[in-house]
């Protein structure tokens, strides 16, 4: 495997150059151990696609999207302020992220507060690059004839309307791809969103990942696709929950695609 | 001329109290927070046509979206028959339309008189869902008593006024066989479904009993008509006016932009400006007290949140949509907005009563909504987008855990924790930030 390239935007600086996009990783594509496979994945496609782009390595900090949604106005505040400095600092213009949450607050949340930048989920950047015949897929290696079923992350699907992207990404991997009864604007929560992911839930019958998960099941498919590295976790711990970890893999869209192009 | 007398002080009363009782419930809206939504006129009349007057999300749910759409339709065009309802009343004619639109006169009261049978059909269609079939949205703890009642009043109400118009026809067109009809002349009116039942159901009667029943017929249905627009401002069923301004005023940004607080962008605007001067003399001109952070009660919210309570007809597919409430929790979108609606009722009761100062030192998180509840959210949009009047329950239940948060400091403890770990090290985990770019070595 080629060592991957991963320049952050203040060794770009040094050398004179600037990005011609910023891959915001988040907090989960940085320190969880499940989450830094899908981070690779779309480094992988960022440079073999020989996207000048850099990450902000140790400046990056939390978009501010779960203090947020836990009702701490400031805490978000906070880092909202600081962000949109160090962004502007630095004149970004473009930035991919590989959460929906960080989309979501980037793109939506960011502008009212000073921030004037283009903002895109990476499922629609490895669309638009697929698109533009710039990463070539011959085919959808093991994925072909494969049934998979796309799981829409509430922060990129209902909260941001973006559906067709990531299934035209996977319709390029010659397999199946099966809805579940649940989807696009009628998909079911994973049970992360609104800082839950950092709670227990309240007092119910049953956890939220498991009923979607049971969504999933019903289609009997060989793979989960998600957008998202909360859903990933819910998900993978839902297939665990049914004992179906053999037979069913929850992957990220990133890296069905590096996986499919043999990157 | 007495009728005449009678119909005058019936519309009068009938107008009046409701204009009165909707300015009541006007007031009560403007109790919340200014919030401007006056821009993009164009797309908010197209959000109104399509989704308020077209129905759009209400055919996200195919089948009672055509039964809903039969009781509709039927009332769009009934409407148009109480103008001549109304003229008639005033002056003592009958029919007043009948001689002057001819074709088109009989071609509008088929539609009427069939739209009335599939309406007929609607309703008690939704009378079995609701009591037979005991569809699970219905049978929740928020519908006992007064709203599963209400709901029941409006379907009932429906039916008699149904019953009131094919009696009133069927009568009229059986008089008018015989030649007796106030209208002059003998014949058939060729309305559909009256020139089919008066033969089986009329023709037996005498002269005098078809008048009676007729007269019945009129009455009752004006009478079910000012009774149902008087009863509207107590109901749910305030939804069919409500609906148009709702829509109108609907949130047009993506559903995942959560407002930022102004207040709080000032405040931590300061704390990161080295050159603000924390001593500065405060201006004088602005020594009001600062609004609260969040919601704790209904004044807190905006009259866009007030108007969506009182836009919410209570059908529940918020709730059959949410993740938490579909998981057993205690969470549901459709009494967040109930409970919004009977708290802001009985301030606005207590507002007339003691004047505007009074507390009673209730709330509406607390006494109406439980912190439990709030924080089952998982704020994923669904109760949002299910609504067919685009009601927000969601913003309400940010603004409550807004308030828990920063005025009580009430939140649960795991997440004390993450909000500590982004304050100090800009993630919700315990990682240090100067580790954020490990994984590239790993």
């Amino acid at each position: 495997m080629n060592k991957l390239k991963v320049p952050t935007v203040a060794e770009m600086l040094a050398n004179n150059e600037r990005p011609d996009i910023l891959f915001w990783v988040g907090c989960a594509g940085s320190f969880d151990d499940r989450a830094k496979k899908i981070t690779k994945a779309i480094v992988k496609i960022l440079n073999y696609c020989n996207i000048k782009f850099a990450v902000l390595g140790p400046e990056e900090s939390c978009t501010g999207d779960p203090a947020k949604r836990a009702g701490n106005e400031f805490a978000f505040m906070m880092q909202a302020i600081q962000n949109i400095e160090l962004l502007k600092g630095y004149n970004i213009q473009k930035i991919v992220t590989g959460c929906p949450h960080c989309f979501n607050t980037l793109k939506n949340e960011y502008p009212d507060l000073g921030a004037d930048f283009e903002v895109v989920h990476h499922t629609q950047l490895i669309n638009q690059l697929i698109r533009e015949g710039r990463l070539l897929l011959k085919g959808g290696g093991s994925f072909e004839g494969k049934k998979i079923t796309f799981h829409d992350p509430c922060y990129l699907g209902r909260a941001n309307q973006v559906y067709e992207a990531p299934r035209e990404v996977l319709k390029k991997l010659d397999s199946e791809l099966s809805e579940m009864k649940r989807s696009k604007a009628n998909g079911l929560c994973c049970g992360a969103g609104g800082a839950q992911m950092f709670k227990e839930a309240e007092k119910g019958n049953k956890e939220i990942n498991i009923e979607r998960t049971q969504d999933a099941i019903e289609v009997n498919p060989d793979y989960i696709a998600t957008g998202c590295p909360f859903c990933n976790t819910m998900m993978t711990d839902g297939v665990k929950h049914f004992e179906k970890e053999e037979k069913i893999k929850v992957l990220d869209i990133a890296e069905l695609i590096a996986n499919a192009a043999d990157l | 001329m007495l009728s005449r007398f009678i119909f005058s002080v019936v519309l009068l009363f009938g107008f009046g109290f409701f204009g009165f009782n909707i300015s009541k419930i006007r007031k009560n809206i403007l109790i919340g927070k200014p919030l401007n939504r006056s821009d993009q006129k164009a797309k908010r009349w197209k959000t109104t046509l399509l989704i308020a007057l077209g129905q759009k999300k209400m055919f996200q749910r195919f089948l009672p979206a055509i039964f809903h759409l039969f009781i509709y339709v039927a009332f769009l065009f009934t409407s148009t028959e109480l103008i001549e309802i109304i003229i008639d009343g005033l002056t003592g004619s009958h029919r007043f339309f009948w001689d002057k639109l001819g074709s088109v006169y009989i071609l509008l009261i088929n539609m009427i008189e069939i739209l009335s049978v599939l309406a007929f059909v609607a309703t008690l269609v939704f009378l079995a869902r609701r009591n037979l079939l005991k569809v699970p949205k219905f049978q929740m703890s928020e519908m006992n008593g007064w709203p599963k009642l209400d709901g029941n009043i409006i379907l009932y109400l429906e039916i008699v006024l149904l019953i009131c118009v094919f009696t009133m026809n069927g009568a009229d067109e059986s008089l008018f066989l015989k030649g007796k009809s106030h209208v002059e002349g003998s014949g058939s009116f060729d309305f559909i479904i009256s020139s089919f039942t008066a033969p089986y159901f009329f023709n037996q009667f005498e002269v005098s009993t078809l008048i009676l029943l007729e007269r019945v017929g009129w009455w009752g249905h004006i009478l079910v008509v000012f009774a149902f627009l008087n009863y509207l401002p107590f109901s749910k069923h305030f939804h069919i006016l409500m609906a148009f301004p709702n829509t109108y005023y609907s949130n047009l940004s993506e559903k995942g932009a959560f407002n930022n607080l102004n207040s709080v962008k000032e405040e931590v605007s300061k704390m990161l400006d080295p050159n603000f001067d924390p001593y500065a003399s405060i201006d004088s001109n602005n020594n009001k007290l600062p609004d609260r952070f969040g919601a704790k009660d209904v004044e807190d919210l905006t009259w866009k949140n007030l108007m969506d309570a009182y836009t919410c007809t209570e059908c529940g597919r918020c709730t059959s949509a949410c993740p938490a409430n579909i998981t057993g929790k205690k969470l549901s979108p459709r009494k967040i907005i109930m409970d919004t609606r009977d708290r802001l009722e009985e301030i606005g009761r207590n507002r007339r009563k003691h004047g505007n100062d009074y507390t009673d030192n209730k709330s509406l998180l607390g006494d109406y909504i439980s912190e439990e509840e709030i924080w089952a959210c998982t704020s994923c949009n669904a109760c949002v987008q299910e609504c067919p009047v685009n009601i927000d329950p969601l913003s309400i239940i940010i603004d409550l855990r807004r308030y828990l948060v920063m005025e009580e400091s009430k939140i649960p403890s795991e997440l004390t924790g993450m909000l500590t770990n982004i304050e100090n090290n800009g993630a919700p985990w315990q990682f240090s930030q100067v580790d954020r770019i490990k994984w590239a070595e790993e």
